[in-house]
């Protein structure tokens, strides 16, 4: 293998890289020798992080020089649902400064969950000249000041996009890697961030010569945008795809907006109510006509059901809809649903009762994803007809069904094992039942055999998420058939270690595991230590695990952060052995990160305490019972696998490349 | 015995160590201060050399707590055979955990206790009422059925009202801008908004279109921070055991209490909450905050 790597010149080897794109691909190129190691790191573009405290700007930049593209998540995803204080951190600014001088060629930015400032977006608008994609998703911390700067500035090097129009599109043999597309900025996207609305009027900022735009999301904002200024950008953006609008914008507005945008793929429109007016309902129609690529359509805040029809005539385009604000009652959702016959994505509320879901089975044959969000998730009692047999029927009538989210108020055994047996192509299953710790309606059961069942039959499952009356036994069941399980949410189930132990003993894949109130405690986390430098993160809230055995873990792993989380105050004011409120574990080579708020204490190694991990290590391994040894060999077997099937896949691409 | 334990959990021989003496530290640290002794105990097997005293304190950690065993891996290997399945047995996929679970040595105690009695410990630990971030929805999704139907009924309403407000505050408000924000609050987002409070470090959202009048907000403002206020208070005392009844925050409104509520508007400035009628609270409130009464004499007079 070195011999031939040595025979092939660098630039070949570079521009076959190229067509490499997995970023476990690349990993397992870097392995292969130092050589490939160097030649890879200078023409790795793309970069995902995925905890930004993982590794820190100084690392990333010394490795990967050349980085075009970058991907970057902070807070836990618990976050999304309130658990993670404010302040904890997730700050944007230390890497987009370190980035703003190391990659001055940066093409995009996109973070999740992060804490971005507008100064770091001001930073961001007058750093990078070829600045192209800007996503945010789930961020927070920024204001519509700092999209102002980003829109004043996003298109200042429109003169070099005239001389590159006449350069060839790609330039050969110099640099395989330099493709010039576009200079300016053709995505923004704020997902669901939570912007301080200062002003509507940031839209106004992008200058008339700014025509690049292909994506514009903003429907997260809360405010009302300048609705003339939105009109005269996408009036001049004639390749815009995707643009998802605010609730604030009216439907009557919406025809004129989308009008001179014929080439839409993604629509969100804003408050999709409004009096009964026909013209407008024709109008919108024949929008949607004109929109001939129009595949995907959300938004419809406060739909009414008067404007609905108007997607009939597109209907069966549509692959993706997203009704999942559109408070309608049933009927009508379910008659425009079954209007989509090629639907492969719905998201909608539990408005489309079990009779919806019915009619979606039996007309939908090329669903992949379904979530269905409850209207009235704090209520007590049902306000809607929508139970199990909903997901059931869909599960018997949508072959290619292989993502869920549910939310539904009863569930049974049975129903879970249907739904395993008629789709072991699941993938991601996560279904939430309203009421902690319900049991199957049916035995008053847990729900053990149920999930088992699931977990199972879907061999490939990748993301699960439990509820419902859960023991120790369905933890078995993951940790004996889950081996392909990468992210796994936990709540109020399991009743004792041992059904951690299950899942961290024997979940092979999992990188993600988020746990809130369970008790779970030391033995299964100090069991299974080594575990945790497999994976990404571990979260756990509400669980019995003490601050003594968090205080041991940090102590032993150095390379994991091991956080503790308490707003009660400093966990060293209670004895060792109270349970800590809120404990994050995340593996990381950057150490102790620089801006924990005092709510977090980071668990510190004690002086020496390395040395003694060396001994301990030294005599396991001697003994042959340290599985950290036994991990770190499986792990480079699995590499060395791996390289010899890129290996071949490489020679193969070489080969053609060379006929 | 031993080889076998070996086969059935490699990854808890990883840390649990059957030599005591041997665990994390050398001997001569286990013994350097009683901190360490106890990190030692947690970690080795339960119930061996333990002192008594000692495992009352850590029971709600012992979730193994069988009282004779010997060894605590093999407490665990005992709960591990107890727990095959019915359902496993039916498919006769011999997948190399079940068949471990079957083959090995049939156990004597029956688990049918653990699996059908209802989790005790962890319900316990749940108060009544709702969680706190469950069940798990985005924030801008709760809510989203009560709001729908405030909006088609409050927007006549409103205007009046900022007008009616305006000249209470004094204030020159563009009517264009209430409105503005009138939508954030008539649309089913669910408007939730920071509330910071005088002497407690972290901040809280609350979800103003979940309340409908001021006496509600006082009452949540109260079920937010009483507990993390008493936390602080005992925090800085050092007492940890005084279980005295968390005193309620009480009087936010009239100014009547210890502390008081007040509000950044949407302009910036400084209000008191209770002043203008609710509609208008809603439709500019920025940020709230939880002011000393004793504090407040200041701000009033800037203000």
């Amino acid at each position: 293998m070195q011999r031939i790597a040595f025979s092939i010149p660098e630039e070949v080897l570079e521009h076959v890289f190229s067509f490499v794109h997995s970023d476990k691909d690349r990993n397992a190129i870097s392995l292969v020798c130092k050589s490939w190691y160097e030649i890879e790191r200078w023409c790795r573009r793309r970069i995902f992080i995925g905890n930004c405290y993982a590794v820190s700007p100084r690392m990333l930049i010394k490795r990967f020089p050349e980085v075009r593209s970058i991907t970057l998540k902070g807070k836990p995803h618990f976050a999304d649902f309130n658990l993670v204080p404010e302040g904890w951190g997730g700050y944007a600014c230390t890497w987009i400064e370190a980035m703003a001088t190391a990659y001055p060629w940066l093409e995009e930015i996109r973070l999740k969950r992060m804490v971005i400032t507008d100064d770091s977006l001001e930073l961001i608008a007058k750093s990078f000249k070829n600045f192209q994609v800007l996503v945010l998703s789930s961020c927070e911390g920024f204001s519509t000041d700092g999209l102002a700067a980003i829109a004043a500035n996003c298109s200042n090097n429109s003169y070099i996009s005239g001389t590159c129009a006449a350069v060839p599109i790609v330039l050969f043999a110099a640099d395989f890697q330099v493709k010039i597309e576009s200079v300016n900025l053709r995505e923004l996207d704020l997902r669901e961030s939570e912007v301080d609305d200062l002003s509507g009027h940031w839209l106004s900022q992008f200058p008339d010569s700014f025509t690049s735009l292909v994506s514009l999301n903003i429907s997260c904002l809360g405010s009302e945008v300048s609705l003339s200024a939105l009109e005269r950008l996408l009036g001049r953006c004639p390749n815009l795809q995707s643009l998802r609008l605010n609730r604030a914008v009216p439907l009557d507005r919406l025809v004129n907006l989308i009008g001179r945008s014929p080439n839409l793929v993604e629509l969100g429109t804003g408050t999709y109510s409004s009096e009964v007016q026909p013209d407008v309902f024709s109008d919108l129609a024949g929008v949607f006509v004109g929109c001939k690529q129009l595949k995907s359509l959300s938004g419809f805040w406060d739909a009414v059901p008067y404007y609905l029809p108007a997607v009939y005539p597109i209907s069966s385009r549509l692959t993706s809809l997203n009704l999942s604000y559109a408070t309608t009652e049933s009927p009508y959702l379910v008659k425009l649903v079954s209007e989509c016959q090629n639907l492969q994505r719905l998201w909608v509320l539990d408005y489309i009762e079990d009779s919806g879901l019915d009619a979606l089975a039996a007309s939908c044959k090329d669903l992949r994803e379904l979530r269905v969000f409850p209207s009235d998730p704090f209520g007590l009692e049902p306000n809607v007809a929508l139970t199990e047999k909903g997901l059931v029927s869909v599960s018997e009538g949508c072959p290619k069904l292989q993502s869920v989210l549910y939310f539904c108020r009863q569930m049974s055994n049975a129903a879970l094992v249907t739904i395993a047996r008629n789709r072991p192509n699941m993938t991601r299953f996560r279904l939430c039942i309203i009421e902690p710790r319900t049991p199957d309606y049916l035995t008053l059961e847990p729900l053990d055999a149920g999930f088992g069942a699931i977990v199972e039959h879907c061999k490939d499952l990748q993301r699960l998420s439990l509820s419902g009356l859960l023991t120790d036994r369905v933890f078995e069941y993951i940790g004996t058939y889950g081996k392909k399980l990468e992210m796994l949410s936990v709540a109020f189930a399991g009743d004792s270690d041992l059904g951690l132990h299950y899942v961290l003993s024997g979940c092979d894949n999992l990188r993600k595991l988020e746990v809130r109130d369970c008790p779970f405690g030391d033995k299964a986390l100090l069991a299974n230590a080594a575990k945790l430098e497999t994976m990404r993160s571990l979260w756990m809230s509400s669980c019995a695990v003490s601050y003594g055995a968090c205080k041991l873990l940090g102590q032993k792993m150095p390379r994991l952060n091991v956080e503790v989380i308490d707003e009660r105050g400093p966990p060293d004011s209670r004895p060792e052995s109270c349970p800590v409120e809120k404990l994050y574990i995340y593996r990381t080579i950057a150490g102790r990160r620089m801006d924990m708020p005092g709510f977090v204490w980071r668990m510190e190694g004690a002086s020496g305490g390395n040395c003694q991990w060396q001994v301990q290590a030294q005599e396991a391994s001697r003994t042959k019972k340290f599985t950290v040894a036994w991990h770190i060999q499986l792990q480079l077997w699995l590499v060395f696998e791996l390289d010899v099937i890129l290996f071949l896949k490489l020679v193969s691409t070489f080969c053609r490349l060379l006929a | 015995m031993n080889g076998q334990q070996e086969e059935v959990s490699p990854q808890l021989l990883d840390l649990i160590s059957k030599d005591n003496n041997r665990e994390w530290h050398m001997d001569r640290d286990s013994s350097s201060s009683s901190e360490e002794r106890k990190l030692e105990l947690r970690l080795g097997p339960p119930g061996e050399e333990e002192e008594e005293g000692e495992e009352d304190s850590l029971l709600s950690l012992g979730y193994f707590s069988t009282p004779t065993t010997i060894n605590g891996s093999q407490t665990l290997k005992k709960k591990i055979t107890t727990l095959s399945s019915p359902w496993t047995q039916n498919n006769q996929h011999n997948n190399g955990v079940s068949s471990f679970l079957q083959s090995s040595s049939s156990s004597s105690k029956p688990s049918s206790a653990t699996n059908t009695a209802v989790p005790n410990s962890s319900q316990k630990r749940t108060a009544p009422g709702p969680v706190v971030g469950w069940p798990p929805i985005r924030s801008f999704r709760k809510n989203l059925a009560s709001t729908s139907v405030s909006s088609k009924t409050q927007s006549p309403h409103e205007s009046q009202n900022h007008q009616h407000v305006d000249k209470l505050a004094g204030k020159k408000h563009v009517l264009v801008e209430n409105n503005n924000v009138g939508v954030v609050v008539g649309g089913g987002k669910g408007l939730f908004v920071k509330i910071n409070m005088d002497g407690v470090p972290i901040g809280r959202k609350v979800d103003l279109n979940a309340y409908d009048s001021y006496e509600k907000l006082s009452t949540a403002v109260d079920e937010l921070f009483r507990g993390l206020l008493a936390a602080q208070r005992d925090s800085c005392a050092g007492k940890i055991q005084n279980k005295q009844e968390d005193k309620a925050i009480t009087g936010v409104l009239d100014g009547s209490g210890e502390y008081t509520l007040v509000y950044e508007d949407n302009e910036g400035d400084r209000m008191l909450v209770g002043d203008v009628p609710w509609h208008m609270f809603v439709s500019t409130v920025k940020r709230l905050r939880v002011l000393k009464s004793s504090e407040l004499s200041a701000f009033t007079r800037e203000f």
